[in-house]
């Protein structure tokens, strides 16, 4: 498979998991504002947009409807869903020969209604609405995609994609222990709040919910089930077993981090989360950089440079 | 002020008849002698201004995205057979947080008698000794179950969960209607009135502090794992459900989702060895504490209705056995018959020693002398009721009734006075509700919910309130064209005691602290390279050069062809 198709489809998967991320946690976070008076709204919007990689300058306050129009409606602003969303769907078209009809349409559609601003009161309903494009474009995926190098690759970012934003779901939480949300919130924000009622029965702990999240083996939204994910497929793209450790750099980065979370006692982790959850980041983006230079290594595109 | 409350106040439809003291608005203050609405009432002043910055059309637009909403998530009963919405209006009923607390305090009084009430019929009768209640009064009821003397749970709870229903009565004041101790539902609604009006009309809650209701269902499940069997360390808790075709199965799922507990119906169970278990994949697992919503009568066919499949034989040897609780406890009934509830006071007074905080509404006992006399003769301006039933099934409204009703019913009061209970009519409060014709007063009560754990009784913040949609009519039931309404406790002051765990210094204290100390190190997100984002210079620069090359590579075409022309002639 060509490099170039590879990178396309390993960041398609990224970008659909990022939109469906985003909106989730906007989803919780700015219905949370709505539905606990307690809260100071300029205090939780700027914890919310520097947890995603976007903080504003602070001149004056913010409010949900800043939250919303940065992060979900501008196109320019490279943390927002409707980047994302263009984002994945320039990839499908760089690689549209190998992308199917079905997952073209999809993204090229999500993005053309893709609103230009939300009504307060159809907030709910707009991140419904990109939760079920992600959903749909997943589903095409994973119901008509041969198990081959392209699945690998889609699966892969998506993987990796997954493990950052749940990793920067957790750093909501131990940004602004009084006024942050709560363990409950945190777990509908990424839709393990059923599954985890149903394991642990009854109320959310702090120790219990962050386990669940960070290392449970069986939910597809734990930082460890998508380490581990992330880790199977790169090892399926390359199936040659050494006999000595490891000599692939993205599966030796995924390989610490995911040792370090599953060996360690959970106290220690939680007593420090802010410090995992960014060491958690900087792997997810260290092996991103690893894999596209290992698979899909361009060199800067040559361009004509004027003589003065 | 927009069109909405255009003619709220003014409107008199045709009536059967005509109240004797009108109802006591919640929104707005109306002077005696005056029939246009004056003022606002205090607790409702600011969802009155955010109401009336908005339009008829505006506001009907947002109750039509209320029941879609309520549609696709299956939050619908069944009417006719078709599948309807549950009706929900958009305009919330406010209670002050101060009116509150004696509501609450009110409950928290009542659910402690009727506790003591019940462990008192099902043991030693000290109150019929006593002589507080007559001994036929007990043992006529047909809901009380001698199946179920000496049954008691661990922590000696019978009432898990209750529904009191409340109304005002035409000077506002706060009365209790009627006492559900069995399986009181409806508090689903009030948890997804909750979250759709949040998702569908988030200016009504700006700048509200709003009490929260999402904690029920884990103050429930506390109170069930409480009751469990005594050395029990994990208990197991389910839901019983009479299963897909009841017409409150959306609620037991709900609750069972949101405790995460097993929801069962009665072939998921069988009795062994005294104890209850449940078939799983992994064979037979233990059940501790049953939160059923299943009626006495099916729970057990060994003891009760033989015929039922809804429950499961041996169930109530289990829970005798003290191997299984039982929640609500089996003969509860008893507490809510109408009859019992006429003596309510004096228990309160027997039991706790305390006068009642809610009052009755005023009931005539046909059974006193001359009383079914006075009542025989008033019939037509009486509500009468059966003792025995719930949700408004077979109550009459006098006043409403026709003259053949009446007839028919005087000849029943006659036959079987225990059977039935008479109250003045009161005009039940109206709040501002959303109809055909446009915002009208409609009549309401209130269910609120409280959870008794063994320690203490919670009450949650608000409650369900169901109202009457047509025009004057005072039966609230959802069976009998009621809907439902939000019900928002709003108050400014914090729920936190000073100087607790949570006060506000603490928790001021906390924010500052903590938003300060820990460094926020941000992690932009990554991006493919082609397209990471860049400058407007950069891009127009990219730009610029794709066209170039586009020109370019237009003018080099263009050349080619000029040379194949030139070149054609040799």
């Amino acid at each position: 498979m060509l490099s170039r198709i590879a990178e396309s489809l390993f960041w398609i998967g990224r970008y659909i998991e990022r939109s469906d991320g985003t909106a989730r946690i906007l989803d919780v976070h700015l219905q949370l504002l709505l539905e606990d008076p307690w809260i100071e709204e300029d205090v939780a919007c700027r914890s919310l947009l520097s947890v995603m990689g976007s903080s504003v300058s602070d001149d004056r306050a913010l409010s949900r409807g800043d939250v919303l129009a940065i992060l979900a409606v501008d196109r320019t602003h490279p943390a927002s869903i409707a980047y994302s969303l263009g984002a994945a769907r320039e990839n499908a078209r760089r690689a549209r020969e190998i992308v199917s009809s079905e997952l073209w349409e999809c993204l090229n559609t999500t993005r053309a209604r893709m609103p230009r601003r939300v009504s307060s009161e159809k907030v709910h309903e707009f991140f419904a609405w990109i939760r079920e494009r992600a959903a749909l474009a997943v589903g095409i995926i994973e119901s008509a995609t041969s198990r081959d190098e392209a699945w690998l690759f889609f699966t892969l970012g998506r993987s990796i994609e997954r493990a950052d934003m749940t990793a920067r779901l957790l750093a909501t939480r131990s940004l602004t222990e009084a006024s942050g949300p709560s363990w409950t919130t945190i777990l509908r924000s990424c839709g393990a709040y059923e599954a985890y009622l149903r394991t642990y029965r009854g109320v959310p702990s702090a120790r219990n919910a962050a386990e669940f999240l960070l290392l449970d083996r069986l939910f597809p939204r734990s930082v460890l089930f998508s380490v581990s994910r992330a880790e199977e497929c790169l090892r399926e793209l390359e199936p040659r077993s050494e006999r000595v450790g490891t000599s692939d750099q993205a599966q030796r980065l995924l390989g610490q981090i995911r040792s370090q979370l599953e060996y360690r006692p959970i106290q220690e982790i939680l007593d420090d989360l802010t410090h995992q959850m960014d060491d958690v980041q900087d792997v997810t983006s260290a092996a991103s950089e690893a894999i596209r230079q290992r698979y899909f290594p361009t060199n800067a595109a040559p361009s004509w440079t004027g003589e003065s | 002020m927009g069109d909405l409350f255009d003619g709220y106040a003014t409107v008199k439809a045709a009536r059967t008849y005509e109240p004797k003291r009108p109802a006591w608005d919640e929104m707005f203050a109306m002077p005696p002698g005056q029939s246009a609405p004056v003022s606002t009432r205090d607790a409702y002043s600011q969802i009155h201004s955010a109401l009336a910055r908005m339009t008829q059309d505006e506001l009907r637009g947002r109750t039509d995205a209320l029941a879609s909403s309520y549609l696709a998530q299956g939050v619908t009963f069944d009417f006719a057979g078709e599948e309807r919405p549950f009706p929900l209006d958009a305009i919330p009923r406010v209670i002050d947080h101060k009116e509150w607390q004696s509501v609450e305090a009110g409950i928290k009084q009542r659910v402690r008698a009727l506790e003591a009430f019940l462990a008192d019929v099902y043991g030693p009768q000290r109150a019929v000794f006593d002589g507080i209640i007559p001994a036929s009064l007990i043992t006529s009821s047909s809901n009380y179950h001698r199946e179920a003397a000496g049954i008691t749970s661990a922590n000696g709870v019978r009432i898990h969960v209750s529904g009191i229903d409340l109304i005002r009565d035409e000077a506002g004041a706060w009365r209790v209607l009627e006492d559900n101790v069995r399986v009181p539902s409806g508090v689903s609604y009030v948890i997804s009135n909750r979250r759709v009006m949040a998702q569908t009309l988030p200016e009504l809650f700006v700048s509200m502090r709003v009490r929260p209701v999402g904690d029920y269902p884990n103050r429930l499940l506390q109170a069930l794992r409480a009751s469990a069997p005594v050395g029990v360390e994990e208990p197991n808790v389910v839901v019983l459900t009479p299963g897909v075709y009841n017409s409150a199965y959306f609620e037991h799922t709900l609750l069972a989702r949101l405790m995460g507990v097993e929801l069962v119906e009665g072939r998921d169970l069988f009795c062994s060895g005294g104890r209850v278990w449940m078939r799983t994949t992994a064979g037979p697992t233990r059940v501790d504490v049953i939160y059923r919503r299943v009626d006495d009568e099916f729970l057990d066919p060994l003891q009760f209705r033989a015929d039922s499949m809804l429950g499961s034989p041996g169930l109530l040897l289990a829970a005798r056995l003290g191997n299984v609780t039982i929640a609500n406890a089996v003969g509860n009934g008893v507490a809510d018959d109408k009859l019992i509830y006429t003596y309510m006071p004096d228990l309160i007074k027997y039991y706790l020693e305390e006068d009642a905080i809610l009052p009755n509404v005023d009931t005539w006992r046909l059974e006193d002398p001359g009383a079914l006399e006075e009542v025989l003769d008033r019939l037509d301006e009486l509500v009468v009721k059966p003792v025995d039933s719930s949700g408004g099934k077979g109550l009459v409204v006098g006043p409403a009734a026709t003259k053949l009703e009446l007839d028919e019913l005087r000849l029943r009061l006659i036959k079987d006075p225990r059977g039935w209970i008479a109250q003045p009519v009161v005009q039940l409060s109206t709040i501002p509700t959303l109809v055909e014709d446009g915002m009208r007063p409609r009549h309401a009560d209130l269910r609120p919910f409280a959870v008794n754990d063994g320690k203490d009784v919670w009450v949650l913040p608000g409650g369900l309130t169901r109202v009457a949609l047509p025009e004057g009519q005072l039966v609230v039931n959802s069976s009998q064209g009621g809907g439902s309404k939000d019900t928002w406790v709003v108050g400014h002051e914090p729920l936190y005691g000073v100087g607790g765990p949570r006060s506000v210094q603490n928790l001021v204290a906390g924010q500052a602290a903590s938003t300060q100390s820990i460094p926020i190190r941000e992690h932009a997100p990554d991006h493919s390279p082609l397209d990471r984002p860049r400058g407007r210079g950069e891009q127009q620069e990219q730009q610029q050069q794709q066209q170039q090359e586009q020109e370019q590579q237009q003018q080099q075409e263009a050349g080619d062809d000029a040379g194949l022309d030139g070149a054609g002639p040799c």
